[in-house]
């Protein structure tokens, strides 16, 4: 449910460390609290993305929902597949529903998030 | 949920998984597993929702029938016992209190069916009437009901199953007292909220649970599915169904709404003068239908422009689960009306383009 691999954030993000590039989506926890995902509002490669601030949106069929960065940087790529297929977040939030990748501007911000172990306690203290 | 109403099933929508939220002050599932999933059982299958949050309001005695002439803008006197219509209510500026389906039960007696969020308004709304109608009572017998609805192509063989009466046989928009459902004694209406085939079953609070577990067993063969809020407003959605506090409420005129073939202008009704000017002045905004031309989904309060200019508002929107399109319903400028007009709905700061189309998006296919 949340892999070891990953540092997760509190607004439910996790994110995958590849050299100085973070790939970040949303967690198994925040995929089904949301139900099925019918939208996602993406930036554009090029924009610059600040941790804790919103870098866009997903939509289930009831709800908007903002997404945060996990960590601050330069969006380098974005995952096109997720835009016409907005259900791959519910069916596989880790692998093919990632959203976008962000080149950090300052890796000391993962010291920031958690890690598999406090995410899920953070889960299940609700 | 603690301090929320609940419905007699609260129980089997825990049992079942139910996602409880607070709709109105009432605890009722969003949905059980998926509002995809179950709003598409309705349109191929069958689902079945627990509605016992409405209203109902028994209006009897003497002058009953005159009573409800004023209070509604449609025709109460063409109803026969066992008929059934809808119809706003209106305030005297002609704007809408309710809208509200009101059965004839008998020569003097009704049963009005209400929104859930104005159950208290409109009971007092009625009482307030009946001043003038000292023969009539006017009842509040909400707790007392539970309402179930089955909606669906195959409603009718599920129901067929549970009961010796011909649900098939039952017209549209006529309802049938003490029928037998599964030994539930039930008012079996053929009506619904859905744009599907399918049936309102009113019954005692004390039965609900039996009706709704007879009615589970006999249509889980069919793929009969349990369907929760969320399924039931993305449905009515697509049959552009208005919901009260979206497309209707106190400041809005039923002739607005597009809701002028509920209105008899023959018969004297509360807010009639103030429509008859209305009409004859001309209506200055409608409410249509939208489509996205591309990206973004409407929602509840995203603004409408046109060449710059605020033109109107969405009142109701979301992604069509059936038509695989992002749809909404809008209150726009008679100006930008006009089917294949395109506008901008802002989202978040950005335009995106929709054009108007006619409604209802959706239409249930036709069986002989």
């Amino acid at each position: 449910m949340y892999p070891a691999d990953l540092k997760y954030s509190k607004d439910h993000e996790w994110i995958r460390v590849e050299g100085n590039r973070g790939r970040v989506g949303i967690t198994h926890y925040a995929q089904e609290t949301l139900g099925d995902v019918v939208y996602v509002d993406l930036p554009r490669v090029g924009d610059m993305v600040k941790a804790g601030e919103s870098f866009g949106t997903v939509e289930s069929v009831k709800s908007v929902s903002d997404l945060y960065a996990p960590v601050s940087g330069e969006v380098v790529e974005v995952n096109r597949e997720v835009m016409d297929h907005p259900d791959l977040i519910n069916k596989d939030p880790y692998g093919g529903g990632w959203l976008i990748i962000i080149e950090m501007s300052d890796p000391g911000e993962l010291d920031n998030l958690m890690d598999a172990r406090a995410y899920e306690e953070m889960v299940k203290e609700g | 949920m603690e301090n929320l109403r609940k419905t007699p099933l609260y129980a089997r929508h825990l049992e079942m998984g139910g996602k409880m939220i607070n709709f109105s002050g009432w605890a009722l599932p969003v949905q059980y597993r998926s509002i995809i999933e179950e709003h598409q059982a309705v349109r191929e299958r069958a689902g079945l929702f627990d509605v016992s949050h409405m209203g109902e309001i028994r209006i009897s005695g003497s002058g009953a029938l005159e009573l409800l002439q004023k209070a509604v803008t449609n025709d109460v006197s063409r109803l026969l016992p066992g008929h059934v219509l809808y119809s706003p209510v209106c305030n005297p500026g002609g704007g809408v209190v309710d809208d509200i389906l009101v059965y004839r039960l008998g020569d003097n007696e009704f049963l009005l069916v209400v929104n859930a969020a104005n159950r208290e308004k409109d009971f007092s709304w009625f009482k307030q009437l009946a001043v003038e109608f000292p023969g009539v009572c006017i009842a509040d017998i909400s707790s007392q009901m539970a309402q179930l609805a089955l909606q669906g192509p195959l409603s009718v063989q599920i129901l067929a199953r549970l009961t010796s009466a011909d649900p098939g046989s039952l017209p549209y928009y006529r309802a049938s007292l003490g029928v037998e459902v599964g030994g539930v004694k039930c008012m079996l209406s053929r009506t619904g909220y859905t744009g599907e085939d399918g049936f309102e079953l009113y019954c005692a609070a004390e039965e609900a649970c039996r009706l709704w577990d007879e009615i589970m067993t006999a249509g889980e063969k069919d793929g009969l599915m349990p369907c929760g809020l969320g399924a039931r407003d993305t449905l009515r959605l697509e049959a552009a169904l208005p919901l009260y506090g979206h497309e209707l409420d106190e400041d809005i005129t039923p002739l607005e709404a597009g809701l002028e073939r509920f209105i008899c202008w023959q018969k004297d009704f509360t807010g009639k003068e103030v429509l008859l000017q209305k009409k004859e002045m001309g209506v200055r905004r409608r409410l249509v239908g939208l489509e996205m031309v591309d990206r973004g989904i409407p929602r509840k309060g995203y603004t409408l422009t046109s060449n710059g200019q605020v033109i109107g508002e969405i009142t109701s929107g979301t992604q069509s689960p059936t038509l695989e399109k992002a749809l909404g319903l809008g209150y726009v400028s008679v100006e930008s009306a006009a089917v294949d007009t395109v506008v901008e709905v802002e989202i978040r700061g950005r335009n995106y383009p929709a054009r108007v189309v006619p409604v209802p998006f959706y239409r249930k296919k036709r069986t002989v």
